[in-house]
């Protein structure tokens, strides 16, 4: 009797414990929450008060009249300004300046990138070296790297591609009058193959020995491993590599502002939002302006951002 | 042909790319040596008289000042951004968070952003404020430029960090501080240093915002260099040595910290 009792007794205050249990470990939930808010909070305001605002500002300068010329004729316009926008003609060959751009320097550099990450994975005398001078150019501010190219490698008199090509016996080029385009991709992919090289370098160095072993086993020559088991492999290291590297380079501007201003189908949306912007003296279209490239871009971005989702996510839930 | 002469051919043929693809870099460097008439001139030369003519021509260009600029500009951003960063990061990994993807999300597509569409009513607004070409205001705008993927990359880092030792910490009473500062971030420290890095040399490197945010007394290194553009006569040597200045700080950061660089610019997703 008296056991049965103490037994009683001892399950009422396990359930006592129990339930302060619970409710101290809600306590401690609802706290933890609020210490993460805590936490986030100041680089989530930072971040509002630094491109969310500002970019709430823009569109509420893209809805009025005003020209920095005419300081006394500001008002209400609606949508007047996105439809000079649509009208002018400058909108679609930007698009296609920036999708011709970014295309083929992300494509140029990932191809050169793919070449010397596999050239360097191999057992190189002073492979070290190698490396370190192939990823200067990365490291080489844009704006000096733009710089560098024009004048002392494209330039007509002075630059070294045709100094090359008067050695060679043939036509000197006017790089960037005749190939604006094409100069500003060879620097694009000249600054950016270090960076697809050192992720698929990684991506190489990541490869599974022992396949690769079984593979040698099985006979499988060279060409067969690389195309069967290395290529599939990069695969998500590739991704990886043109997803950021199309973000980045979607708002490039250095060398375009160096190499060719603009001129000669380089006028890539980045460009143009800077010349309306900054040359142009009308506040309310440049600000239209922002507005539909920020809508072009997050279309061009959603398509990525899905894709890294995907890539990210799949290593970094816990 | 036997292997080995392959391996040897291959080999060669390697180092001679490499060479070439780092020439721009090393014709910088050379021609920031030369005597101004030797750079310019048609026919290229590679034995010279060195001389630092070029170098005593940008420093009289007032580079000193504008190098001061991007130190100031480069480090109070990073000092910024990992001050944000290492808490939000923390938030976002050890301690669990709801809606961790959205917040993630909200961060990165921050970063999507032209600067472009921003820099109009940020410029009108600092104008007011009487901000402009003021260095500080840069960084603070270099910070929030950058702080997306230092929170992205630190988080990565984080959630590497075996979660019993934080759960054995609290156990033992530690506080959050304590928990943060004594238990986790020392575990993460390449990490942060990672982020440092990449914000540094982003920062460093900027060249659209410098241009239109700074004029004169902020101005930075990028938009002294890209004033060469309009130029007359001939700059080649003076222009190499100022942009060999400019370019080395960064360059030997990134040459240091290799391993770093990959998982940094990766955003932390290759280890």
């Amino acid at each position: 009797m008296n056991g049965v009792g103490s037994v009683a007794t001892m399950v009422a205050v396990e359930d006592d414990v129990s339930v302060s249990q619970q409710k101290t470990r809600h306590r401690a939930q609802i706290k933890r929450v609020r210490t993460n808010r805590r936490l986030l909070l100041p680089a989530i305001v930072f971040l509002i008060l630094l491109t969310q605002i500002p970019f709430l500002v823009t569109i509420g300068f893209s809805t009025i009249r005003w020209n920095l010329l005419y300081p006394n004729d500001v008002g209400f316009t609606g949508f007047d300004n996105y439809a000079s926008v649509f009208s002018s003609g400058d909108l679609w060959p930007s698009i296609i300046a920036t999708v011709l751009i970014t295309s083929l320097s992300v494509v140029l550099s990932v191809l050169f990138g793919l070449l010397f990450a596999i050239l360097l994975d191999r057992k190189l005398p002073g492979r070290a070296i190698a490396r370190t001078l192939m990823i200067t150019p990365f490291l080489l501010m844009p704006a000096a790297a733009a710089l560098i190219w024009k004048y002392s490698m494209f330039d007509t008199n002075i630059g070294i591609i045709n100094w090359a090509l008067r050695m060679l016996g043939l036509d000197q080029v006017s790089w960037s009058t005749n190939y604006p385009l094409w100069t500003v991709v060879i620097v694009l992919t000249w600054q950016f193959t270090p960076f697809m090289m050192l992720i698929l370098l990684a991506g190489l160095q990541g490869q599974p020995g022992e396949v690769l072993e079984a593979a040698k086993v099985d006979g499988a020559g060279t060409w067969r491993t690389f195309t069967w088991i290395t290529l599939p492999h990069l695969r998500v290291y590739v991704e990886i590599g043109v997803l950021l590297g199309t973000v980045i380079i979607l708002q490039v501007f250095d060398p375009i502002a160096i190499l060719t201003k603009g001129t000669g189908g380089t006028k890539t949306l980045a460009y143009l939002l800077y010349e309306r912007a900054f040359i142009g003296l009308d506040v309310g279209q440049a600000a239209a302006y922002g507005v539909v490239t920020v809508i072009l871009m997050i279309v061009i971005a959603t398509i990525t951002l899905k894709t890294l989702f995907k890539v990210f996510m799949a290593g970094g839930n816990r | 042909m036997n292997a080995a002469t392959k391996n040897a051919l291959i080999n060669i043929g390697t180092w001679i790319l490499v060479l070439l693809f780092f020439f721009p870099v090393f014709w910088m460097f050379v021609n920031g040596f030369k005597p101004e008439s030797v750079a310019s001139s048609i026919n290229p030369r590679i034995f010279f008289d060195p001389s630092t003519e070029g170098y005593s021509l940008a420093m009289a260009r007032g580079m000193g000042g504008y190098l001061r600029n991007s130190v100031i500009a480069a480090s109070v951003a990073t000092v910024i951004v990992i001050a944000l960063a290492v808490p939000a990061a923390y938030a976002l990994a050890v301690r669990k968070i709801k809606s961790v993807e959205n917040a993630l999300t909200f961060l990165i597509s921050t970063r999507f952003m032209p600067l472009a569409a921003v820099v109009l009513p940020l410029f009108m607004i600092l104008k007011t404020l009487d901000l402009l070409d003021n260095v500080v205001m840069l960084a603070i705008v270099y910070g929030a430029v950058n702080l997306p993927v230092a929170v992205w990359m630190i988080r990565s880092f984080l959630l590497e960090v075996p979660f019993e030792i934080v759960e054995a910490a609290r156990v033992d009473g530690a506080g959050l501080y304590r928990e943060m500062v004594r238990v986790v971030l020392p575990l993460v420290m390449p990490g942060i240093a990672a982020a440092a890095l990449i914000c540094f040399i982003f920062s460093w490197n900027e060249y659209f915002l410098a241009l239109l945010l700074t004029s004169a007394g902020g101005r930075t290194t990028p938009p002294f260099l890209g004033s060469f553009v309009d130029g007359r006569g001939q700059f080649l040597a003076v222009l190499s040595a100022a942009a060999t200045v400019a370019a080395l700080p960064v360059i030997i950061a990134g040459w240091v910290a290799q391993k770093q660089l990959v998982r940094g610019l990766s955003l932390g997703a290759i280890k």
